[in-house]
């Protein structure tokens, strides 16, 4: 395993450059999530419209993995409903622990991500902002869970 | 200054026969020779220590201060040596004040409990210093909060320096207690433990030191320093994980209550009435982690062993190479300088996230903690969510400082 393969091109990109960062006003639901290990926190804020995600962003301060995967996972849940997001979650979950996972055309840039399973410290860092997505869209249900954290 | 410090090392200290008597230091981590900089966080054994856990699992377990059999009596000799050798390694007056826990984290538990808790009253206070690990500050926040008492901290500068006037300034009639670091984790400043003990003395505070940090890079004399407590934990120095000592002053030992009950801290049981056993046993309930006392047992020897003074300059010029080699590097930013410091070096590096930074230095064999450093109001004071650090022990080289330094640039080069 090569630190290329877990610094790919577009994981340095969404580092340096995050999508949908920023705040969001006002939003349907905000969660903060922290990784009380290594002192990440960033806040997951989205807009639904229909059961659809139709704004996201997120802001906060984290390591480049925390942050790549906030930004490409934005990207990636704009537009899909509530059901597929969390569908897509338990995919990407797969993707960061499961050396079987099948290859996953459907996650798209996302499957940049893969790298992170050699690097078993670091899948919560790529997983923050994911439970904190989760945690924010099951808040827009009656019974709401507010905080999350990855400890 | 530098020189002097290295022509001393060659001449009375020779770091690769020390090396040669840690078996990990041998080992390739992803290819390459390991570099462990992460002894603040846990310390390598040497083979001594590995060799008297083992021998004592092969030949000499039994459980201790029980039977009358041959190996419960080699055990208890093995266990209470450990013990004397604590001691002499601290110079406490008698084995009545060398209390073993499981580490410098239940020792300040402890004299929370049973010290601080049943003499508090609302409105007393505790005080404590901004750099304190969370180990020295939950413990006297259960405690006040318990008992109505209120914690007092003393301010540290932008160098992480204590200064002695800005904690005395805080004492008030008040104040039951001062509890501080000897030395820090996350920055390492020395504290000027000395002048904080004997101002405490002199109205009549009770003072605990924790050790954690500095029984590995300093010497010890507890009836030196005369602080009343002194908590440090085995496996900082070179010694296994899971064993501690406590060091009390035997006047406050005998008036404090036993914390926990059990086994092992009693002389008689009836259902009316507990009869508590003496000093040390009062506070040892329970077996204890036997082969840990006896393989801390053994680590003091290894330190006793060696010359303690030549280790320590040599510990004094990796971190004067460090603090060169790092300060060069741009945007890198050391946290904590203060004037008298242990050798580990805390930095940021504009662009690239500690974690990352742990990580790519891992490629390259490179050990290092990142994160807060279960300090996290000293991460506050200096508005940083985490930092990488670099902490040395004796059987560090210099070459594995250049490497850490090189692993740093290339670190930059791949995010900035």
């Amino acid at each position: 395993m090569e630190l290329n393969d877990l610094y790919r091109d577009v994981i340095l990109d969404h580092n340096r450059r995050p999508r949908n960062f920023g705040g969001l006003e006002p939003a349907d639901a905000s969660v903060e999530g922290f990784n009380p290990m290594c002192g990440d926190r960033l806040t997951v804020r989205l807009k639904l419209e229909d059961d659809r995600i139709s704004d996201i962003r997120f802001e906060g301060q984290g390591c480049a993995i925390s942050t790549a995967s906030a930004s490409l996972m934005t990207e990636a849940v704009k537009g899909r409903t509530r059901v597929e997001a969390l569908q897509l979650f338990d995919r990407v979950h797969e993707l960061l622990t499961d050396d079987a996972a099948p290859p996953a055309d459907e996650l798209g840039k996302l499957a940049a991500l893969s790298g992170v399973r050699e690097y078993p410290a670091r899948v919560k860092c790529a997983s923050l902002c994911w439970h904190t997505l989760a945690s924010a869209l099951r808040s827009t249900e009656p019974h709401s869970l507010p905080a999350v954290s990855t400890e | 200054m530098s020189n002097i410090a290295v022509a001393d090392r060659n001449l009375t200290f020779d770091v690769n026969a020390v090396r040669r008597q840690f078996p990990v230091l041998a080992r390739l981590i992803r290819g390459r020779p390991l570099a462990y900089l992460d002894n603040g966080a846990s310390a390598q054994r040497p083979a001594a220590v590995i060799e008297a856990v083992d021998d004592y699992e092969r030949h000499h377990h039994a459980n201790i201060h029980r039977g009358v059999h041959t190996l419960s009596q080699e055990a208890t000799a093995l266990y209470e040596s450990s013990r004397d050798r604590l001691v002499e390694f601290i110079n406490a007056r008698s084995r009545h004040e060398v209390i073993f826990v499981r580490g410098t984290t239940e020792a300040i538990n402890l004299v929370a409990q049973s010290y601080a808790r049943p003499i508090l009253k609302p409105g007393d206070e505790i005080l404590i210093t901004h750099l304190e690990h969370h180990a020295n500050i939950v413990p006297w926040q259960m405690v006040c909060e318990q008992t109505g008492a209120k914690l007092v901290v003393a301010p540290i500068d932008s160098s992480g320096d204590v200064h002695v006037e800005a904690v005395v300034s805080l004492m008030s009639p008040r104040t039951r207690l001062l509890a501080c670091a000897h030395v820090s984790n996350a920055l390492g400043t020395v504290l000027p433990i000395r002048r904080l003990i004997a101002a405490a003395k002199a109205r009549g505070i009770v003072t605990l030191i924790d050790g954690a940090q500095a029984v590995s890079h300093l010497h010890v004399d507890v009836q030196e320093l005369d602080c009343d407590f002194y908590a440090f934990s085995s496996h900082k120095m070179y010694g296994p994980t899971g064993v501690g000592i406590l060091y009390g002053r035997e006047r406050l030992l005998e008036c404090m209550p036993p914390w926990q009950g059990g086994g092992e801290m009693i002389l008689a049981v009836t259902f009316a009435k507990t009869t508590y056993n003496s000093l040390p046993n009062k506070f040892e309930a329970g077996t204890p982690n036997i082969s840990g006392g006896i393989g801390l047992g053994a680590a003091v020897d290894f330190l006793l062993g060696m010359d303690r003074d030549a280790a320590h300059a040599h510990e004094t010029a990796l971190l004067e190479h460090a603090t060169k080699a790092l300060g060069k590097i741009p945007g890198l930013r050391i946290v904590g300088t203060a004037k008298e410091k242990a050798s580990l070096v805390s930095f940021t590096v504009d662009g690239v996230h500690p974690h990352d930074l742990g990580t790519i230095l891992d490629e390259d064999g490179v050990a290092v903690r990142t994160g807060h450093h279960c300090a996290m109001p000293v991460m506050d004071f200096f508005k940083l969510p985490a930092t990488a650090r670099a902490s040395f022990a004796f059987y560090n080289t210099f070459e594995e400082i250049d490497r850490l330094a090189a692993g740093v640039e290339r670190a930059r080069k791949l995010f900035v």
